[in-house]
């Protein structure tokens, strides 16, 4: 115990920065689509690509992405995880997550999001249940706040 | 690209849970032995060059303002780069880029990371904006879900991916244990790895790297200086970085353009047309032993989808056609800022025969290799014994 005694200390602190991050003009009506049980995306006029979320511009063609498309609200799991461990920001009681990324139909991209709505806390089940080219639909919460966790859940269409 | 440039000196810090040392003294530590093994001074430095993850991670902003006095930077032009996972990558190149140019002759390369220091997992969670990417897990689920887009795009059986990424964690793990400088050092069986627990599903424990603390110094010098400064420089025969969109499903990350592109531009640069054969070593960034699958594919060492065949056929553990990771890779080790340059730092020593005992006999080219970002940032550096 001596060697520990004559280990060099440390200090301890804690720092905390609030920020307030502005979202635009593209992303302020993604969010109030949302609100309204809606998924926008933008399309590029020179690629054609619908992007979701909207985005303001198209990131491979660098023009505006003025055309707004509503998108369905069902599309195919690209890939999926389940978190059986906790991370910052999981509490022990929100674990396992089954997190996805989900190719909604008629965009070209694939968004984030969490699968739900049955019991997740058995991973064979869920490895079951849940796969790649999966098709999932989208569940809302009843009070929006205009945020992404508006989506519940997507639900997995058997 | 324009002038020669050669590594003449490398350096690293024992590698682990470094809070016997000051982040400074740490640093200096690192910097210290490039110099010895360049065997020249602070005084012939032009310039320097430093990259760490978010600065956060360690509790300040800026923290190579902390390091400059460690570096010996005082009194000379610094830079500060970073690209997340591929800082190592991104600070070389612009060391590179100093001396290739002609705006420096002999430039000090200094990753560095404290991960103890701070909250890696908190900083992590400030990468990407909170608000409309959700990535509840952090890097783990992020890299498990590529690794999961991966398999399911090729078809690839659950069973085969598990079996050919718990050989790269076997042989990863052997190596670490012979590396002095590594933080995990224990090996383990195949039948542990596999059967490890689930962390984030493919992943499980031991397909996981540790968070590590450790600093990594590299001094890059023109062709003149290099050739009378050192007798065995390690020559960068080639280069490339790629960056992809912001939004993780833009892009396929189970053909992974980033990683494909960099090194088509790093391989064409050094005139390397098989780099299977070509290559004596190649030092993979591997955070998560399944990435390595996809990276053996898209740095064109195997043909796409065929990782885990190769792998299980033992094409790329010791004695194969490549080595991999002779260093313990990732896997072993990994002080973010620094990994991406200790890649760098270990295929410059088995060009130059100085890897001791991780040396692949005869190495005569090298490929090293870093990712970072969600999934956004891939860049590779080629070095070679011969000019
Ligand atoms: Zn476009």
């Amino acid at each position: 115990m001596a060697e520990e005694k004559e280990r060099p200390r440390t200090i301890e602190a804690v720092g905390t920065a609030p920020f307030e991050m502005a979202l635009g003009p593209t992303w302020t009506r993604f969010f109030e689509g949302i609100k309204e049980e809606k998924i926008f995306g933008t399309r590029c006029k020179k690629c054609g690509r619908v992007l979701v979320p909207a985005r303001p511009f198209c990131p491979r063609c660098f023009e505006p992405m003025e055309e707004w498309v509503e998108v369905a609200q069902e599309g195919t799991i690209v890939t999926w995880s389940y978190i059986d461990y906790t991370y910052f920001g999981l509490e022990d009681d929100m674990i396992p997550v089954v997190p996805a990324t989900i190719k909604l139909d008629g965009t070209d991209t694939s968004w984030w999001g969490v699968i739900g709505g049955f019991d997740i806390k058995d991973f064979d089940l869920v490895a079951k249940k849940v796969k790649v080219g999966g098709r999932v639909k989208a569940v809302w919460r009843k009070e929006k706040r205009g945020c992404v966790q508006d989506i519940e859940y997507w639900k997995v269409i058997e | 690209m324009g002038r020669a440039v050669g590594i003449i000196g490398t350096g690293q810090t024992k590698h682990g849970r470094r809070d016997d040392v000051s982040y400074p003294d740490l640093v200096r530590e690192a910097v210290n032995a490039a110099f010895e093994d360049a065997g020249i001074t602070p005084e012939d430095i032009d310039g320097v060059v430093f990259g760490s993850m978010p600065s956060m991670m360690e509790g300040m902003a800026y923290n190579h303002f902390y390091f400059a006095d460690a570096m010996r930077a005082v009194g000379k032009p610094i830079l500060r780069a970073e690209t997340c996972g591929s800082t190592g990558q991104s600070i070389a190149h612009t060391g590179v880029h100093w001396v290739s140019s002609g705006m420096a002759d002999i430039v000090l390369v200094v990753g560095s990371e404290k991960q103890h220091e701070g909250d890696a997992q908190a900083t992590m969670m400030t990468i990407l904006e909170p608000f409309l990417q959700l990535s509840a897990g952090g890097a783990p689920v992020a890299f498990s879900m590529q690794s999961r887009e991966w398999m399911g795009y090729y078809h690839i059986a659950e069973e085969k991916a598990r079996e050919a990424a718990a050989i790269i964690s076997v042989d990863c793990h052997n190596a670490g244990a012979n590396n002095p400088l590594a933080h995990i050092r224990k090996r383990f069986t195949k039948e542990e790895v596999m059967n490890a627990p689930i962390i984030t599903y493919p992943v499980r424990l031991l397909d996981v790297c540790p968070s590590s603390d450790g600093a990594c110094a590299v001094i890059f010098a023109s062709e003149e200086k290099a050739k009378k400064i050192c007798e065995t420089p390690a020559w960068v025969k080639g280069m490339g970085f790629r960056g992809e969109e912001y939004f993780i499903g833009d892009s396929s990350k189970a053909v992974w353009q980033s990683a494909i592109e960099a090194s088509r531009e790093a391989y064409k640069q050094a005139g390397i047309t098989n780099p299977r054969k070509e290559l004596d070593v190649a030092e993979i960034y591997n955070p998560f032993s399944y990435q390595e699958l996809m990276f053996l594919e898209c740095l064109g060492l195997c043909p796409l989808g065929k990782a885990a065949d190769y792998v299980i056929d033992g094409v790329f553990s010791p004695g194969g056609e490549l080595s991999c990771d002779p260093s313990g890779g990732v896997l072993c080790t990994n002080p973010i800022g620094a990994t991406g340059l200790i890649r760098l730092a270990e295929a410059a020593m088995q060009v130059t025969g100085k890897a001791g005992s991780r040396q692949i006999e005869g190495a005569k080219l090298a490929l090293s290799h870093a990712m970072g970002g969600a999934e956004q940032f891939n860049g590779v550096t080629i070095v070679g014994s011969e000019l």
